[in-house]
């Protein structure tokens, strides 16, 4: 009954009185009792909330009322986003028993636009890794094939929506974490613009570089959420004071309208040395898709792509290392008995943490630190600023840049947890539109001979989510019809 | 290498944590490791690039402005419940591991 079902499937069925909120919420429960045990995406679930939200709806149509656009709709959403009254770990022991007295903004907008949160995804622990196996609870497998990691951080996210235990989910993106898990699982994940959708309420990791994102398994229901979550929010000074287009409604622009054809930028610098063979294959046969479709490729420098991950790596472990200075004992979370104020500190953070987090936290006060400031922190930030200029430079010659979302489909579980740069390369292709703050987008673009996922990723300029958005459907629908 | 021992333990000092021997056996190696791959970075000549902070210092800002000045839309009085009602005290000490209901305790700060 739930299988394939789009946000739009839900809010007719109900509008049409084929279903209610209350019965096809408890289904999904169902289904994550009889499924989740497999996979391992969910670490609370909120049924009280759920179903009190659920028979909001199911009351407005009873009484004829226009249902708002995502009534009905069960939803999750990664457990670094903070709801109100109801468990967040961030993936994390130190927050095992955090109710948080707030929530944060992207859910409310969710919930005020009639969407059912069935409760919080697992994730890697503070959002920090790109498998999903730091998750201090328990891994996520891939739904596609359980032996493999779903990827991270938002894996839960990923997989959930792959498993169809929620219809859309939430997750966050500082290095590629809603578009690497997307690509993993064969479902569509879209990191916004920098600023476009609120953080207020979401886990700090790396502030510069943090991003709330949707999944779905369609562009078009990706774009129906991310309507709904993005727009300037006072409480989130560095969120943007910029229009919100209908971006479904855009979807249905033709790419080649009277005017001239849109530009796909092709990278050569994407498609280097450690690229899966197959991967490269899909990605190319994905951008001749595009050509077919109207669009005209150029090719495009981006130079410094290769400094992206040692960029990366400083800024966002600088970031975090003081980000997570709150996490104490004192306030909330977890709390290790000792004898003085700087031991309970210590052992507090030593036993709540778990070893990527410190292995973070370690970096980042290093790389801050007396005498190596310069070397480190600052010289991130300027090659931060050379990479942001060559997509200044791309994007006055193409509005879109095609990429692989990633090197390699899903590994397994296990594979690379005993080698962090190993793992850290998994965000190569991604870890840049943090840096620059651009749009990306990884939509589902073929399976590799083992049945595996690929994925294709898109950018755009600042705040064109509209022309990515676009793009990433009329590639899907063409792929689709073939 | 790089880090050293000594290193490993003045930066866990500083960022609190206590760490077990195996744990900084693990975190000299990696660190190692991670701040080697990072080296390439002086391969890049930076002396006349501005360090980039966040993204917000150069998109959605009016930029026929200066300074702060550029930032004007996120500007607000400051006042008490100006953007949400304050916490209620007992939300605010709700998720406190130990608190007599007014205040947070912690063990004693001053030895004696």
């Amino acid at each position: 009954m739930v299988s394939a079902l789009t946000i739009d499937d839900v809010r007719n069925a109900i509008e049409a009185g084929q279903t209610t909120a209350a019965a096809l919420a408890r289904e999904f429960y169902r289904r994550i009792r009889q499924e989740d045990s497999e996979i391992g995406a969910f670490l609370t679930l909120c049924e009280e909330r759920a179903l009190a939200q659920a028979g909001r709806i199911d009351q407005m149509a009873a009484e004829g009322k226009p249902l708002p656009p995502l009534a009905g709709v069960p939803v999750a959403i990664k457990d670094v986003m903070v709801t109100s009254g109801v468990r967040t770990t961030a993936g994390s022991k130190i927050l095992e028993n955090f109710i948080p007295p707030y929530d944060c903004t992207a859910v409310a907008r969710l919930e005020a636009a009639g969407a059912v949160i069935l409760g919080k995804l697992n994730c890697d622990e503070f959002a920090m890794g790109s498998s999903n196996e730091n998750s201090a609870y328990h891994a996520v497998h891939n739904p596609r094939d359980k032996s493999r990691v779903p990827g991270g951080s938002s894996g839960g996210s990923a997989a959930a929506v792959a498993a169809e235990l929620a219809v859309a989910t939430l997750g966050s993106d500082t290095g590629g974490s809603i578009r690497q898990p997307a690509s993993f699982c064969g479902v569509v994940g879209l990191k916004p613009t920098y600023g476009r959708v609120s953080r207020y309420g979401l886990i700090a990791f790396a502030s510069s570089l943090d991003h709330v994102g949707p999944f779905a398994k369609t562009v078009k229901e990706v774009a129906l959420v991310l309507r709904t979550i993005a727009g300037r929010d006072p409480m989130d000074a560095t969120s943007a004071e910029v229009p919100v287009p209908d971006y479904v409604a855009e979807l249905e622009k033709p790419l080649k309208g009277s005017g001239e054809a849109l530009k796909i930028g092709v990278a050569k610098e994407y498609f280097g040395s450690g690229l899966d063979p197959e991967v490269r294959a899909a990605v190319e046969a994905a951008i001749q898709k595009l050509a077919e479709l109207g669009c005209e490729v150029v090719p495009v420098s981006l130079p410094h792509t290769e400094y992206a991950i040692p960029t990366y790596y400083i800024v966002a472990t600088a970031e975090a290392s003081s980000n997570l200075a709150r996490y104490d004992g004192v306030r909330y979370g977890f709390r290790a008995k000792a004898s003085n104020l700087s031991e309970m500190y210590r052992l507090s953070r030593d036993g709540g943490f778990g070893m990527e987090v410190k292995r973070r936290i370690m970096l980042g006060t290093y790389a801050l630190s007396a005498g190596y400031y310069d070397a480190y922190y600052l010289k991130a930030q300027k090659v931060r600023t050379l990479l942001t200029r060559d997509f200044d430079e791309a994007f006055k010659k193409v509005d879109v840049i095609a990429t692989p979302t990633c090197p390699t489909p899903a590994f397994r579980l296990g594979e690379k947890v005993n080698d962090p740069l190993a793992m850290y390369l998994a965000d190569i292709y991604t870890v840049t539109a943090n840096l620059a703050g651009i749009p990306g987008i990884s939509v589902p673009c073929g399976e590799n001979h083992e049945k595996l996922p690929i994925g294709l990723q898109l950018f755009a300029r600042h705040f064109d989510e509209a022309t990515l958005l676009r793009v990433a459907h009329a590639y899907e629908q063409a792929r689709k019809a073939a | 290498m790089k880090v050293t021992d000594q290193d490993v333990a003045y930066v866990a000092d500083l960022a609190n944590l206590e760490l077990t021997e195996e744990e900084r056996a693990h975190m000299l190696r990696d660190l190692n490791s991670i701040l080697e791959y990072v080296e390439r970075l002086s391969e890049l000549e930076t002396d006349k690039v501005a360090p980039m902070a966040q993204v917000s210092d150069r998109y959605g800002v009016d930029e026929s402005r200066q300074g702060s000045d550029r930032f004007a839309y996120a500007i607000r009085e400051d006042v008490k419940d100006g953007l949400r009602e304050s916490l209620a005290h007992d939300a605010a000490v709700k998720n406190a591991p130990d608190t007599d209901g007014t205040f947070f305790e912690v063990p004693k700060v001053i030895e004696r």
